[in-house]
């Protein structure tokens, strides 16, 4: 029997393609090595949102309690509850993304794939039991993985990467955390919540180095306050375990030895490959065509193994487009404006341009910013922190670029994403009624901000 | 109560009148039917009666004025009537002075008025399509604001073919894509808010949604017919030199693997011959000016699954009977198989549409907005003619016909070019010098 179209990988842009081509009426297969829902569901996006959300909590309990007028005697935590909880969480959504699956019709085949010829993909399963198929065509979604440093190999239990991290057994007393992106960023404000002491290494002058400037500035500025220790213009030279324990060896702005439990690379991440295929790659990730297509006839790419960005809404929306490009009179799409978040608390979130960008490019912009303090609803929930930065054009005024810090940032970016996929103007946003009381509303004031008109600012 | 006589509508288009001569003097008596004005109208002046008895009070405007419909031009009281204030005149006719609200539905089609300017700051633009909701984006609407672009002529490209900034940043400055329908993922454009005449639902009736294109072509061609004032021009044609020509041509170029002429192509270097000879014809209406094009842009009419496009020759006038032919086999193809790319179906400045194949006489083709003219091509048949002995012999005659916008072109100016036209395919030898 062969199928229109095969998916190697189960993630989001894997199963969501997937999905979609059964829905395209077409018969499907996606073949997943580990469980439904990829990285994303299992060792990345949700679990360690689960996690943020207990670090959130206990931060609450630990720190704002009496300011809110309660008397916490005893408060203590399960650390394996806490991973446990995470735990359920993928699980109860990779069952979802089965059940998905099952209603969709789409065939969903456990094991690992290699490309066995044209149309012809092969599966070995955890038993080493081996099955072929056939397909019209292939869509690889295979992800990636964890990169690791030369001198730093991960061993697993001292040296680790994300995936290790979000199951420690045993909370770790000290960690350092290699790399101050999203991921190294997330890590240390869980770890340091429930009282890991944590050092944060990252060679870029400010950690969030893809944020904007004042962002990452703020955000460093509230880490700090937290806790911890950020050490920037800083590079790892080189490390050693000894005894069950690490030590780092660094240079740069700073260069000392730092000893810890636990050293987490969070540097990057490398594509996983399938098999049985000489694709053309581009720093090791799979080139592909406006299509979506490879070099390979008949095989097309999504997601992370793509390259960047590596989030999981990116990769949904490549898998959507390949698939109804290839099997609709739809012209594919490349993906255009996109989020990034950060859940760490202050939350980050932006989209568009950084103003250093704006300044590189040189293109005119002004700027409107409105900071929490001075929201009538962040002052009630008790979560003044940060600000709502938008950038627009100068002559015509559309939005080009906004950068959110602050309690639930990554909610409130979703309009900003939609203003500058219409093409919106600081008009339309300052005239749009936003809710009172709300977060949002610093949207709003931040664009009167930007061209003179804030009313509480 | 006095009688207010106003500037009449004296046409479907007009929009001002203009008072050349009164035949009256204010303190005349006049009764019902007698002239008392000599109006001019865009078409013809004529004389105007008045509709009630009565004596010439005041006459409001001097000969020579020119003034809008509805405009108070005389007022006539009737026997016995004291002569109302300049007050009482005001207060009398506040509520029916504003000029007749027809004039905005009678199909006038104003364009941008700054087409040929590239001004820093643009005059406010009329909009070609009055009426006609357009999606556009904030940004595509502050941009074409400010260069004064008519988003109403703009083909969007963005969702659910909204306008976005690429669209107007790419379009002409003082205007949109001139007539044309995109090719391959058309944009759905908004249809006009014409009245739809309600369908009574039949058995076994199915509904079609409307394709991109049929929209467009349903908007353009009911705003060509409404709006503009057609004529209609027919000639009847000798075609036999046309054809030996073409068999002498092909049954040469078959040999040599050469390309292949029809008819048609012979008919459309006739088209541009007798533009240059009539370039009147070869002209745009812009509101307030005609435009007279330089270059001839052919528009070939393409009949294509589900409908018509209408894909441009550009500079045509500068092309060789070899090159047009290769074009329009060229442009055909990629109609059909939805390869036209939306530069394509810019620059046409005369459009020809030619039903021959399927066997028809004749037809009144409409135009193709914003040209002045369509040819209508029919089929070639034998018939009994007369020849120039007075005798009745066989033949092969064609029809061309040439509707023809009355604004920019008049009858004599359409007769003209046909007899051009019907010079160059009687005497296909003219084409060539």
């Amino acid at each position: 029997m062969k199928y229109d179209l095969i998916v190697i990988g189960g993630g989001p842009a894997g199963y969501v393609g997937a999905i979609k081509a059964a829905q395209l009426g077409k018969k499907v297969a996606c073949i997943e090595m580990d469980r439904a829902g990829g990285t994303c569901l299992n060792w990345g996006c949700i679990p360690t949102k689960s996690l943020l959300r207990n670090a959130e909590l206990y931060s609450l309990m630990q720190h704002e309690a009496e300011s809110f007028g309660f008397k916490i005697e005893g408060l203590s935590y399960d650390w394996s509850k806490i991973i446990g909880r995470s735990r359920k969480v993928a699980n109860n959504l990779a069952g979802g993304i089965e059940f998905l699956f099952k209603k969709n019709k789409v065939d969903y085949i456990r094991g690992r794939a290699s490309i066995s010829g044209q149309g012809k993909v092969s599966v070995v399963d955890k038993d080493g039991a081996a099955s072929n198929y056939e397909a019209d065509k292939i869509m690889v979604s295979t992800g990636v993985v964890t990169r690791e440093l030369p001198h730093l190999p991960i061993d697993g239990h001292t040296i680790i990467g994300s995936r290790q991290a979000m199951i420690l057994e045993e909370q770790p007393k000290e960690i350092v955390i290699i790399g101050a992106g999203a991921i190294g960023v997330e890590f240390a404000y869980f770890f340091n919540a429930f009282g890991t002491k944590v050092t944060l290494i990252e060679m870029m002058p400010h950690i969030l180095p893809v944020e904007d400037e004042e962002v990452s500035k703020e955000l460093g500025k509230a880490f700090k306050k937290q806790g911890i220790r950020a050490l920037t213009e800083t590079k790892v030279s080189g490390a050693e375990v000894e005894n069950g324990r690490v030590k780092v060896h660094t240079e740069g702005k700073t260069s000392e030895t730092i000893e810890a439990d636990i050293c987490l690379l969070a540097v990057g991440v490398q594509p996983v490959l399938p098999e049985g295929v000489d694709f053309d790659l581009d720093r090791g990730y799979i080139v592909v065509d406006d299509d979506y297509q490879t070099n390979v006839s008949g095989v097309y790419a999504t997601g992370d193994v793509i390259g960047p960005p590596w989030l999981a809404h990116c990769a949904s929306f490549e898998a959507i487009q390949a698939v109804e490009g290839m099997f609709t009179e739809h012209q594919a799409k490349k993906v255009g404006t996109f989020p990034g978040c950060t859940y760490c608390n202050p939350q980050v979130a932006s989209v568009g341009l950084t103003e250093q960008a704006a300044k590189e490019k040189g293109v005119a912009y002004k700027v409107g910013k409105f900071p929490f303090q001075a929201s009538g609803k962040a002052q009630a929930a008790g979560e003044t922190a940060g600000f709502v930065k938008l950038i627009f054009g100068e002559e015509h005024g559309e939005i080009l670029g906004a950068h959110i810090i602050g309690h639930e940032a990554t909610e409130i970016i979703a309009e900003l994403c939609l203003a500058i996929e219409m093409e919106a103007t600081y008009e339309e946003i300052g005239s749009t009624i936003h809710a009172h009381p709300t977060l949002s509303e610093a949207v709003m004031e931040a664009s009167h901000d930007a061209f003179g008109h804030a009313i509480h600012f | 109560m006095a009688v207010y006589i106003e500037m009449p509508k004296l046409s479907d288009t007009m929009t001002e009148g203009t008072l050349i001569k009164w035949l009256v003097k204010e303190g005349d008596t006049v009764e019902a039917g007698d002239v008392f004005a000599e109006i001019e109208t865009d078409k013809a002046t004529m004389e105007w009666e008045v509709l009630d008895d009565g004596v010439i009070h005041q006459l409001k405007v001097a000969a020579g004025d020119k003034v809008e419909i509805g405009t108070l031009i005389a007022v006539l009281l009737e026997d016995g009537e004291s002569a109302p204030s300049d007050d009482e005149i005001a207060a009398d006719r506040s509520g029916a002075d504003a000029p007749a609200e027809e004039s905005q539905a009678s199909g006038d089609s104003p364009t941008p008025s700054d087409s040929s300017s590239s001004s820093v700051t643009p005059a406010p633009v009329e909009p070609a399509n009055p009426g006609r909701r357009v999606k556009a984006s904030p940004l595509a609407r502050k941009i074409a604001e400010k260069r004064g672009i008519d988003l109403t002529a703009i083909q969007g490209s963005g969702p659910s073919g909204r306008i976005v900034r690429a669209d107007v940043e790419n379009a002409p400055a003082g205007g949109g894509a001139s007539a044309g329908v995109a090719a391959g993922a058309v944009a759905a454009v908004g249809v006009a808010a014409a009245q739809a005449i309600p369908v009574p639902a039949l058995e076994g009736d199915q509904r079609i949604e409307l394709s991109g294109m049929r929209k467009i072509i349903a908007e353009r061609l009911l705003a060509s017919k409404t709006q503009i004032p057609h004529f209609y021009l027919n000639t009847e044609v000798d075609a036999s030199s046309l054809m030996s020509v073409r068999k002498q041509i092909n049954e040469t170029t078959e040999k040599t693997g050469g390309n292949k002429y029809s008819v048609n192509d012979f008919v459309l270097k006739a088209v541009v011959c007798a533009a240059k000879a009539v370039p009147a014809v070869n002209a745009s209406w812009a509101g307030d000016s005609i435009i007279q094009h330089d270059a001839v842009g052919l528009s070939i009419a393409i009949s294509v699954d589900d409908g018509l496009m209408t894909p441009v020759i550009l500079d045509a006038d500068k092309k060789t009977l070899l090159v047009i032919s290769e074009e329009v086999k060229s442009l055909a193809e990629a109609a059909k198989n939805k390869k036209l790319s939306p530069d394509s179906f810019s620059g046409g400045t005369i459009t020809v549409s030619n039903l021959g194949a399927w066997g028809v006489d004749s037809f009144s083709a409409i135009i193709n907005p914003p040209q002045a003219i369509i040819i209508s091509v029919g089929s070639i048949s034998k018939k009994p003619v007369v020849n120039s002995a007075g005798e009745i012999v066989a033949g092969l005659r064609m029809n061309i016909g040439l509707s023809g916008d009355h604004r920019v072109v008049d009858g004599a100016v359409g007769a003209a070019y046909l007899a051009e036209m019907k010079k160059f395919i009687e005497n296909p030898a003219l084409m060539l010098v």
